[in-house]
């Protein structure tokens, strides 16, 4: 009998191995880097050594995008009421609520006015961390209102985007916000007041098939993923492996579906230039 | 006689085929009064199933393959229709038909989801899933007909957009984008009526319009049974409480206040008599035109916008 026998059951060797230090320590999905929290916000959550473009929340765009204290809120606890009484494995009620808690959220779109270097705007960003950004009546109406605002404030609008589709547990309900957002937009387009769409990853779905390829200028964060169909759901179709870049910003640039990629630091000077060009009030 | 017999219509049909084998003996029997009875029961029975049917048999009835789809009831209900085929970009989608012709004599611009009834036309078709050409070819020919001034009717049908490499390529999203925007303000009324599945954002490609109507055994939705059921439930298997769970029917949408009004099917449904269900469409359709084009051009499209953006409204 050998010496070096393990006389212990279940240990684990490298099967539970983190990849994520805990703490202030973040790995890079991209290159595996092990980027520090502070180095990571102050590269506006980009990495320094790939540009890999982490996803952020609503809150976290607003805070390098927008003049600081300039973002004022509407409509803020507007949140799901359940319209069919959802049940799949959960309650969809349940999940709202556990959302909410989770996240400090009341649903995937929080928006409000704020200026852009000066520059009075509306301005919507997407969550992804609630319910994958999904659309549903929350997100409908709150887009619709912001566009109303956009119109009566006589301010262009900027929706950042981020999105995995359709809100499920609304069903036909969220397929109609598609509708409704993109018919409030006619509305915008006929004052001649510009709205600019910024896509990041991943910007699919409803969203996608709305308000999100209806930008006057559309921008979109390197690497994100944009399309209509999930590409696991194209891959079931067709039965084949999807080509390298696939449904990536630099795709569509290429395709002609975006006007421009821009990195996230270079966003805030794109739009300032942009709206200085496209807009006087 | 139907080719295709779902589990649920079984006693109907044999019953049915019943009378009919009753019927060729009649000529030598006096047999009229047991025929009454059996007609009698068999109404009874179809009456019982139809109006306590699931919403998941409801997905099937509107899924039926002898189901008339948008061709069929152009023939029967319009006259001088001439097709009109592509986008003027790229190429011309069989998924989706459209042309002018006259319904009750009026010229209108129809245009509908296309499927197929045999695997080589259901190929030709694509299974009546269209490619973003499809879209613009439609949007297209919409805006022929508003330069015009002719209505519009359009038919949904359909299980979804393809989702395929070069639909992507060719900006899916961006193609039904466009026209939920442009069929939002297109001075000229337009009706919208769902046939058969209609499917997420590919129905709604098609689908905005004054007037929404749903026949009785079709559905519309954000998202099939079968695929709502793989996401949430991880599995394939819960087809059926997913169809409940979403509420699909034309029942369902019509108290949801997202459709206008359900246009009902001949006892059996459209698949058992398409004349019948062709005939009670096309009034339907003629009823709800007059009432549209008394409504000044932008007063039209103000209450377009207006009926969209009051959908699931909010009074927090």
């Amino acid at each position: 009998m050998a010496w070096f026998r393990r006389s212990k059951e279940n240990i684990s060797t490298d099967s539970q191995k983190k990849d994520t230090p805990e703490g202030m320590w973040v790995k890079c999905e991209s290159c595996g880097e092990i980027i520090h929290k502070k180095t990571l916000e102050q590269n506006l959550w980009t990495c320094s050594k790939c540009n890999f473009h982490f996803r952020i929340g609503s809150k976290e765009y607003f805070s390098f995008l927008l003049d600081e204290g300039s973002f004022k809120e509407y409509d803020k606890k507007m949140y799901s009421k359940d319209p069919l009484n959802f049940v799949d494995t959960k309650k969809y009620r349940d999940r709202v609520r556990e959302t909410i808690k989770k996240t400090g959220l009341y649903d995937a779109v929080r928006y409000g006015s704020a200026e852009i270097n000066k520059i009075g705007i509306v301005i919507a960003g997407m969550d992804f961390a609630f319910i994958g950004g999904s659309m549903g009546l929350v997100v409908g109406e709150k887009v619709s209102r912001a566009i109303d605002r956009a119109l009566t404030a006589k301010k262009p609008l900027i929706v950042i985007c981020s999105s995995g589709g359709a809100r499920m547990m609304e069903a036909a309900y969220s397929l109609m916000q598609m509708a409704k957002t993109s018919a409030k937009l006619t509305r915008l387009s006929d004052a001649g007041i510009p709205y600019i769409a910024v896509l990041t990853d991943p910007t699919t779905g409803g969203v996608t098939a709305s308000f999100a390829m209806l930008g006057d200028v559309i921008l979109a964060e390197p690497g994100a993923l944009i399309g209509f169909a999930g590409p696991r759901v194209i891959k079931q179709t067709i039965g084949k492996d999807l080509p390298p870049g696939f449904q990536r910003s630099e795709f569509l640039l290429e395709k002609g579906f975006v006007d421009a990629v821009i990195h996230r630091k270079d966003m805030k000077d794109t739009l300032t230039k942009l709206l200085g060009m496209m807009y006087s009030n | 006689m139907a080719k295709v017999v779902l589990d649920f219509e079984k006693p109907i049909v044999e019953l049915e085929q019943k009378i009919e084998e009753m019927r060729k003996l009649s000529d030598n029997l006096d047999i009229a009064d047991e025929i009454a009875t059996l007609e009698k029961k068999v109404s009874q029975l179809r009456e019982n199933i139809f109006s306590n049917l699931t919403r998941w048999q409801k997905v099937q009835l509107a899924r039926h393959p002898d189901r008339p789809y948008t061709l069929d009831y152009i023939s029967m209900i319009m006259t001088d229709f001439v097709e009109l085929h592509g986008d003027r970009a790229f190429s011309d989608d069989k998924a989706i038909v459209a042309g002018f012709a006259r319904l009750d004599g009026q010229p209108v611009m129809v245009i509908g989801h296309q499927k197929g009834r045999d695997t080589k036309s259901n190929l030709y078709r694509n299974f009546g899933m269209p490619q973003p050409e499809g879209y613009r070819k439609a949007l297209r020919l919409m805006k022929l007909a508003a330069k015009l001034s002719r209505p519009i009717i359009t038919m949904i049908d359909t299980s979804g957009a393809y989702p395929g490499i070069e639909a992507e390529e060719r900006g899916q999203g961006e193609a039904i984008a466009r026209n939920l925007f442009e069929m939002s303000h297109l001075p000229v009324p337009i009706i919208v009526a769902i046939i058969g599945e209609g499917a997420s954002g590919g129905a709604l490609g098609i689908g905005v319009g004054d007037r929404v109507l749903m026949m009785e055994n079709t559905w519309y939705s954000v998202i099939s049974p079968e695929s709502c059921s793989s996401i949430l439930w991880r599995s394939w298997d819960y087809k059926e409480q997913a169809a409940e769970a979403l509420h699909l029917t034309a029942r369902d949408l019509m108290e949801q206040k997202i459709i206008d009004r359900v246009i009902p099917e001949p006892p059996g449904g459209a698949h058992r008599n398409p004349q019948q269900a062709a005939a009670i469409l096309k009034d339907t359709l003629i009823e709800e035109l007059k009432l549209l084009q008394k409504i000044k051009p932008d007063k039209l499209v103000e209450k377009r916008i207006e009926k969209f953006a009051a959908m699931g409204e909010f009074h927090p």
